[in-house]
């Protein structure tokens, strides 16, 4: 049993790499779009299997209890993302934006990006771990310039040349951390391990980490997309295939500020190096104010939730850039939860933009009337984002909130005031687009509801329960973070 | 170490600081073809920089990362980008957003900002790294000024493509650094992507141009 455990993270990533393979050479796109939920669900069964067995951390791979949840949900979304998927692409290929030969990059594509991701969260490695996240980059940029429309190519090429300045920026900053660990723990393979770096930490050159973190904040917190790093985010949203919207919003962000939060535990580590938290508080207010303000002016509907998702990375970075169990706590929560509603609206809004055959919000009116079981999931899930009860979304924004009325209550101001701004502009736009007189299509809809209710039906619960063994999991990794 | 340390510190020295003076090269080009030299001649300076470095810290991975900046950034893909400017006729011309001048002027700015900000922070580390990691920053802001000064999509990815250069120098002077090669393939699947994806999206086709301020204008339509 001790022998298998030790094989699972290698097995969630070589499961997604073997489909990318396969998908790669099989013909025929209807298989494939199975085959595709049917791997995704052994990556996640995979991922399960680590909550009763958890390896020790080897020289590359490690599982610990902060990346563990994060495994989970990237591979739980993964799974529900790839079911909406096979309903997504059904309608592309009829209306002929996809072409077959398109569907098989596609789906390789999708479970080359699943590993790459899935590498970034179990390395044990600094520069493995960059690898990761560079890899997904890639992966993604290829698939957001899918559609190869002028607005498509324009996406990926905005993505790819900010995304690949950030994580050469990124690079830096691991060459830098390596510079630090070296003359502390020697050379080689040690000092690059998150199991080493972090016990030794309080030893490094205070000084290198801190430029060290500055080029890390600067890059990872491009893949973040806080402001003002954040000009490929919206585009790259809005342009692509809607499950990738899904997939960047609820997933490869969290892959960015996980980086991110990992550094910063090193910092939190060494009491010469600089705080983090300022920095972060910063970079994480303006961009919930930023685009809070943006949101009132989108024309296009999923601009305005890549905007939203914006917003609530802000609102993560500041919890964390606070710091303390409670702000943290509520960071770890938040996280999840905007994972879970945010890839839910975006299976919402890739079936009505399907229906109406636009993106344009202006050109999308009465979904209650004329398609009541989408309109209902999309109202909960921007009600859910919108950061009211009894989501939770609501918990975990009412505990950064509460805990920074306690802690530092002029910062609750602009907070909450940025809360506020956000919730009018979704209650604007929701009120256009499910209330308003008929507009565009009133096809039937041939969705697949169940990845969209599963996911609001654990937001719904984590809002008003969350079970006491998850609770004292967040509560130990709140403190693991410092 | 088989060689005597104030050598090795010079030719490393002679070789970092070629490539920024390669660096400079690149910035007041006014020809796409003299930018695809240039650029070779950047990756041929890399990858002697990196077998001096294999030889010097006795690391034999590293003549893989050598051979890597030679056969694949030195020859493979300024072929491939001549290729894409005779085939899809883009202009030959580099277009500025400013002026050689000021740009020349603002390099000059990085590398003095550089050498200040990591000098001073890597005091504790040996003398050889850290006037290294100097010039490896310096070769990284002066690619980044290349991205943002240049707005034809060629010219920016022959700018990444030395912010990587630079990247690849910083890690093989950070001594006994594991997945330097893993990580130096990993930005060549990188651009071998990118270059692919100009053929393969023939952007030329629908814009006309590979002139990325074509691509701007699309975007009036959709906010």
């Amino acid at each position: 049993m001790n022998r298998l455990a030790g094989d699972v993270p290698a097995a969630i990533l070589l499961i997604p790499l073997a489909g990318a393979l396969i998908f790669a050479v099989l013909p025929g796109y209807r298989l494939t779009a199975r085959l595709n939920i049917f791997v995704s669900l052994l990556t996640l069964a995979a991922a399960t299997s680590l909550l009763w067995a958890r390896p020790k951390a080897g020289p590359y791979l490690q599982v610990d209890d902060f990346n563990i949840y994060l495994i989970l949900l990237n591979t739980f979304v993964g799974f529900t993302t790839s079911i909406f998927s096979a309903s997504y692409i059904d309608h592309e290929l009829e209306i002929g934006r996809l072409t077959p030969a398109y569907l098989r990059f596609y789906h390789a594509m999708y479970q080359w990006m699943m590993f790459a991701m899935n590498l970034a969260l179990l390395s044990n490695n600094i520069g493995l771990m960059w690898v990761g996240v560079e890899t997904a980059t890639i992966s993604t940029v290829l698939l957001v310039g899918i559609y190869r429309t002028p607005a498509a190519l324009e996406a990926a090429w905005k993505y790819f040349i900010l995304g690949s300045v950030g994580i050469a920026l990124a690079m830096f900053g691991t060459i830098l951390i390596y510079f630090a660990a070296q003359s502390v723990i020697g050379e080689g393979l040690q000092a690059m391990a998150w199991t080493t770096l972090v016990g030794r930490a309080a030893e490094f050159d205070a000084p290198l980490l801190n430029l060290a973190f500055v080029f890390l904040l600067v890059g990872y917190g491009t893949k973040i997309g806080l402001a003002p790093l954040h000009a490929w985010l919206p585009d790259a949203h809005a342009e692509g295939p809607t499950p990738i919207s899904a997939v960047l919003s609820g997933l490869l962000l969290n892959i960015g500020l996980y980086a991110l939060l990992r550094f910063k535990m090193l910092l939190a580590a060494n009491p010469a190096a600089l705080a983090p938290g300022p920095l972060m508080i910063t970079m994480g207010l303006s961009s919930l104010l930023f685009a809070a303000i943006m949101l009132y002016r989108r024309r296009d509907i999923k601009r305005l939730f890549a905007y939203s998702s914006i917003e609530h990375m802000g609102i993560i970075t500041f919890a964390f850039g606070m710091g303390g169990p409670l702000a943290n706590f509520a960071g770890l929560l938040h996280m999840t939860m905007h994972s879970l509603t945010k890839s839910a609206i975006f299976y919402s809004v890739g079936h009505v933009a399907q229906i109406k055959e636009t993106q344009r919000i202006d050109q999308i009116g009465g979904l209650s009337v004329t398609h009541p079981v989408l309109a209902l999931g999309l109202t909960i899930g921007v009600l859910a984002i919108a950061g009211m009860p009894p989501f939770g979304i609501f918990m975990s924004e009412f505990l950064v909130v509460s805990s920074t009325f306690y802690r530092q209550p002029w910062l609750a101001v602009p907070l909450v005031a940025g809360l506020l701004i956000a919730l009018g502009a979704l209650a604007l736009h929701l009120q256009g687009i499910v209330f308003s007189e008929p507009k565009g299509g009133i096809a039937p809809a041939k969705a697949s509801y169940l990845p969209l209710f599963a996911h609001l039906a654990l937001v719904a619960v984590g809002g008003i329960y969350l079970p006491g063994p998850l609770v004292a999991w967040f509560q130990h990794v709140a403190k693991l973070l410092g | 170490m088989p060689v005597m340390h104030g050598l090795a510190y010079d030719v490393a020295h002679v070789l970092a600081g070629g490539m920024l003076l390669v660096s400079f090269v690149l910035l007041y080009q006014r020809r796409m073809f003299a930018v695809m030299n240039s650029f070779a001649l950047h990756a041929i300076v890399l990858a002697l920089a990196v077998v001096w470095q294999a030889y010097v810290q006795a690391a034999p991975h590293l003549y893989i990362t050598a051979a890597i900046a030679l056969l694949f950034k030195g020859i493979a893909i300024p072929v491939a980008l001549h290729r894409i400017v005779v085939r899809l006729e883009i202009h030959r011309e580099v277009e500025t957003v400013i002026g050689v001048g000021s740009t020349m002027l603002g390099g000059i700015g990085l590398v003095a900002l550089s050498i200040l900000v990591v000098l001073p922070v890597t005091a504790s580390s040996a003398a050889f790294a850290r006037e290294d990691l100097a010039l490896a920053l310096s070769v990284v802001l002066l690619g980044l000024l290349m991205m943002i000064t240049r707005r034809n999509a060629i010219t920016q990815v022959v700018g990444f493509m030395s912010v990587e250069n630079g990247l690849i120098l910083a890690a093989t002077g950070a001594k006994g650094m594991p997945f330097v090669v893993e990580i130096s393939v990993a930005f060549s699947i990188l651009i071998a992507f990118v270059v692919f994806g100009m053929f393969f999206f023939r952007i030329r086709e629908r814009f006309d141009s590979l002139d990325v301020h074509y691509l701007g204008t699309f975007r009036g339509g959709q906010e």
